[in-house]
This record gives structure tokens, C-alpha cells and sequence, in this order.
């Protein structure tokens, strides 16, 4: 008799599994009671404790972004708001700049908001975006040793210092990834007319800000970091700020939406929703006072008032 | 090492406050690889017993590619299975991309092998004359089935927890099929490598540590489970 009690768990565990498959074949269920824009204890602080009433059907905006804006925190913030304000469900799909233009490029995603101005308009070319619009900038920063061995910190542009560090040869890690960074930093070596791939003192990464950070922290190291992700680090890292506040410094975050009309799958209402939540009065109000109380200054500056000409870019 | 500290202090914290999006974590990591290993279980003792019980030509062949199975790079699954997945790829109407159900897909590839391979061996281990003896007493195909699985339920649990271990401590895939979405598909090993890439050390230990419990109490349960057999 006793083989027979094993049927009772085992039942039940049949049921349960049901019911994970059929749940979440939906994929919008979302636990209405948590706060929607974290899952970590130290950020709830900035959770929205509402419940949100569940919507099916077509709510899910797939966005493709870059893992600077996810891992400052600030796109949890804008996608809990435009869920209250909309119902639509974002989901943001933090990878590489490269990679997020790719997801838009085979329409595996509804909208992108990116920041690599020469490579969006690519895709505004070839009719795999629409609309491009200007989001938020802010500015890139040289990091490095204290010691600064290349001389960098005296060096009278960003330019300048680039090229003091490839002369010395100091050691400079690279995201090596494709993304916003690391298309910059390129532009910057072109810029100062040397090219230091394949150098022994030229480290390639392969890996998110974060990451990459930590490699320069420990190997003493230059590196090229956006200013939000350094704010955040600056606690892990005894780098310091050898070089900023130049206008080739400037980061710019651009949204696009991809061409419903050349992807069939794509949720054109709701791409088009997220891209006007993003230049909207309110989300611009986010942008601008994110992080200012917890780092006492901007992480982004909104820009949906100006144009790409007034920032000095394409 | 004052890092591992503030990390052991923070789990408590967190499981003292009861912070409720942790433990939805939790929750759905919990399901997510116990549905992968539970159909698992079923596949391996689907393909398991069909390897073990028959003769037929290649089956050394078929035991060497489950057992190469196992070493399948779980990484190398979640790519092939995203680009199985993406609405640009051949199952994208089905729009499982970023969902649980995708993770649950991937993570029964990544476990099915291991189970598959662990149910066959143990099959395969049996007395020989077990099932003609099953036969000549009478039993259905069903029961025999049944019965010779109740014969091997030991190494068949440890099969489970080899399957279900493979299953929670996997990143790449569900990293890449999941898209790690907050209130959706993000599990504790997503939830740890996203903490440590926002430099937050002290919630990624804390959330490792308790990932780390939550795996032994749920072993705890079924060696306690196979234990119990084997003394009745």
C-alpha cells in the first residue's frame, strides 16, 4: 500500500507543472502585489507598490536597450510608470548596443532605445527602424590609476589623452563587446589617428561596464566608462576621473522604433506608446532627477526638447 | 572577506524583512526547475527504459550520446534554443521568447540528458530476469513499467537531483531565453549575475547564500525521501 502514496506528490507536482505551463505561456502574469520594478532588497526604496490590474492580449512591448541605462537602475523606474500610465508591459532585453540593434535589424524587438548615433542611423537607412528620437545624454569619462603613468590627466583634450596613452602604452581595457561604449572609444583612437588593437597593453573585455570596471580596477588600468555607470561603481573601484568634460566625450541615447511594416510580429501601438512615454513631460522629469538625491548630481540629462544638431551630432 | 560578511548579514536581513520580490525570485526558480527536471524525469524514463530494456543495434552508441548529453554546454543550449524562439526563428509565432515557459524549455534540454542518463544506467543495472519474471507473474507492459521503476527508485531520485541541481544552477540560457525581466522571468542565478553587474556585492552574496540553502533543503527532502525507502 505504501508505493501508492508516492501518486499523491507526484500528482500534485503534475498539477503544479500545469499550471507553471499554462501561467506562463501567457507571459504577462505579474505578481500584482510586488513591486514590479526591482528584485533586489536595497533598490525597493524606489518600488511602486500599486497592483496593477493584469492585462492579456497584445500588452508586451519588447525593448531592446543597452546595459548602461539597465543597470543604473533608471529603466525599472520608466517601465513601472508607462505600466501604470498604460498597461503596457516592457520588457526590457538589456544587452550590447551591437546586439540590440541586431534584435531590431531581424525584428525580434518593438522598440530600441540605444546610444551609438552612427550605427542607429544605419537602420534608419535600411528601413529597419523609424522614427528615430532624441532621448538624454550625458557624457563618457577616462578612468584610470591614480598614478596616471601616460601622463593623461594634463593632456588639453580627450583626444590628446587617448593618444598619450597609446604612446605610452599604458594599459587600457576596452569593452570589446560592439556596444555604445565601446563604439566610442573606437571613434576616440580613429580620432587620434592610432589604432591599438591587437597591442599588448590593449585589453579586450568582452563584457558589460560593470564587469569590464572591474577588470581596469584590478589591473590598474585606463578605461573609457559612461558617466552613470562610473557614479554607481565609484564605491568598488579606486579609479580615478582622469579626463572628462570634452565635447567628444558626449553620450546619446536615442529611441527607435522598428518597422512594423517590415516585421509582421511587431507591436507597432505599443512601440510607438513607449517612444512617446520616453520624450513625454513626465519621463523627461525622471530622467532629469535620477540619481541626483542618491549622487548629488544628473546620471542623464533629458533632451527631447532639442535637436540632434543642438547636441552637436548626427 | 568583510565582503562575504556584509553578504551573510544582508541574507539574513532579507529573509528577516521577508522582502516579498526575493522571494518571488525564489518561488519561481524553484518552479521553473522543477517543472524543466519533472519533465525531464518523464522523457528520461521514456527514452531511459526504452535504451535499457532493448537490444538493438547502435545501443552503445545511443548510451554514448545521452551520456555526451550531459556535457551539452548550457550556454550553447540557450543560443540554440533562442534562436528557436525569436520571433525571426522558426517557433517565433508562438511567442514563448522571455517568458518562464521559455526558460522551462531550455532548462528540460540542459536536464533531460542527465536524468535520461542516470535512469538508463539504472535500469540497465537491474536484474536481468526481473522483467521476465514481472511478465510471467502476469503484469501489463504498464505495470511492469511501473514495478521495474519502483525497483530503481533510489538511483531514479538521485537522477532527480542530479537533474534538478543542473537545472536551478544554470545562467547562460535563461539569461538568454528569460531576458532576467523583474516580476517576470527572473530567476536567483539571473537575479545574482545582475546584482554583481550593478557592483552590488553584499545583495548578490546575500541572494547566493540563500539560492545555496534553498538547493540543500530541497536535496534534504528527497535524499530524506530515498533514505526512508531504503530502510522500509
Amino acid at each position: 500500500m505504501k508505493r501508492w502514496i508516492w501518486m499523491g506528490p507526484l500528482a500534485l507536482l503534475a498539477i503544479l507543472m500545469a499550471l507553471v505551463m499554462a501561467a506562463c505561456g501567457e507571459g504577462e502574469e505579474a505578481p500584482t502585489q510586488t513591486p514590479q520594478v526591482t528584485a533586489t532588497p536595497t533598490q525597493s526604496s524606489q518600488a511602486s507598490a500599486s497592483p496593477t490590474p493584469v492585462v492579456r492580449g497584445p500588452k508586451d512591448v519588447i525593448l531592446a536597450t543597452t546595459t548602461s541605462v539597465q543597470d543604473t537602475g533608471l529603466l525599472d523606474v520608466l517601465a513601472s510608470e508607462f505600466k501604470k500610465d498604460t498597461g503596457y508591459n516592457v520588457k526590457a532585453i538589456a544587452v550590447g548596443t551591437g546586439q540590440a540593434l541586431a534584435m531590431g535589424e531581424r525584428g525580434d524587438a518593438d522598440v530600441m532605445l540605444v546610444h551609438a548615433p552612427s550605427s542607429e542611423k544605419v537602420l534608419i537607412e535600411n528601413g529597419a527602424a523609424i522614427d528615430r528620437r532624441l532621448v538624454a545624454h550625458n557624457y563618457f569619462l577616462l578612468l584610470g590609476p591614480a598614478a596616471d603613468p601616460a601622463g593623461a590627466k594634463t593632456a588639453n583634450s580627450a583626444i590628446a589623452a587617448m593618444k598619450a596613452i597609446y604612446d605610452k602604452g599604458a594599459t587600457f581595457i576596452s569593452r570589446g563587446d560592439d556596444s555604445g561604449t565601446h563604439k566610442k572609444e573606437l571613434s576616440l583612437w580613429k580620432e587620434a589617428g592610432v589604432d591599438p588593437k591587437g597591442k599588448a597593453w590593449y585589453e579586450e573585455a568582452g563584457q558589460g561596464m560593470a564587469a569590464t570596471l572591474q577588470i581596469a580596477n584590478q589591473e590598474d588600468a585606463y578605461i573609457l566608462c559612461d558617466k552613470a555607470s562610473y557614479l554607481s561603481q565609484k564605491k568598488n573601484i579606486e579609479l580615478i576621473v582622469i579626463f572628462e568634460a570634452d565635447p567628444a566625450f558626449l553620450n546619446v541615447y536615442s529611441v527607435m522604433l522598428v518597422n512594423p511594416e517590415k516585421f509582421d510580429m511587431v507591436n507597432a501601438e505599443g512601440a510607438k506608446a513607449f517612444a512617446d512615454f520616453l520624450v513625454s513631460e513626465k519621463a523627461q522629469q525622471i530622467i532629469g532627477e535620477f540619481g541626483v538625491d542618491k549622487y548629488g548630481e544628473q546620471l542623464f540629462i533629458p533632451d527631447a526638447d532639442k535637436t540632434y544638431e543642438d547636441l552637436g551630432v548626427e | 572577506m568583510d565582503l562575504i560578511w556584509d553578504g551573510i548579514k544582508e541574507a539574513f536581513r532579507i529573509i528577516g524583512s521577508g522582502d516579498y520580490s526575493v522571494w518571488e525570485i525564489a518561488v519561481r526558480s524553484i518552479l521553473v526547475s522543477g517543472s524543466a527536471t519533472m519533465i525531464s524525469l518523464f522523457l528520461g524514463i521514456l527514452v531511459g527504459s526504452a535504451i535499457a530494456f532493448n537490444q538493438f543495434p547502435g545501443r552503445n552508441l545511443a548510451f554514448s550520446l545521452v551520456n555526451t548529453g550531459m556535457g551539452l554546454p548550457p550556454v550553447v543550449v540557450g543560443l540554440i534554443v533562442a534562436i528557436m524562439l525569436w520571433r525571426s526563428g522558426p517557433l517565433g509565432e508562438f511567442r514563448l521568447i522571455y517568458t518562464p515557459s521559455a526558460m522551462v524549455v531550455a532548462q528540460t534540454v540542459i536536464a533531460a540528458p542527465i536524468v535520461t542518463g542516470f535512469t538508463a544506467a539504472a535500469l540497465r543495472n537491474l536484474h536481468p530476469k526481473l522483467r521476465s519474471q514481472l511478465y510471467g507473474l502476469g503484469a501489463s507492459r504498464l505495470q511492469m513499467l511501473w514495478l521495474v521503476l519502483w525497483e530503481a527508485k533510489l538511483p531514479l531520485l538521485a537522477a532527480v537531483m542530479a537533474g534538478f541541481g543542473g537545472a536551478i544552477s544554470e545562467i547562460g540560457a535563461s539569461q538568454m531565453v528569460g531576458g532576467n525581466l523583474a516580476g517576470d522571468t527572473r530567476v536567483m542565478t539571473t537575479a545574482i549575475v545582475l546584482e554583481v553587474s550593478r557592483g552590488e556585492f553584499a545583495p548578490a552574496i546575500a541572494l547566493s547564500i540563500i539560492l545555496l540553502v534553498l538547493i540543500f533543503i530541497v536535496n534534504l527532502i528527497l535524499t530524506t525521501v530515498q533514505q526512508q525507502e531504503r530502510q522500509s
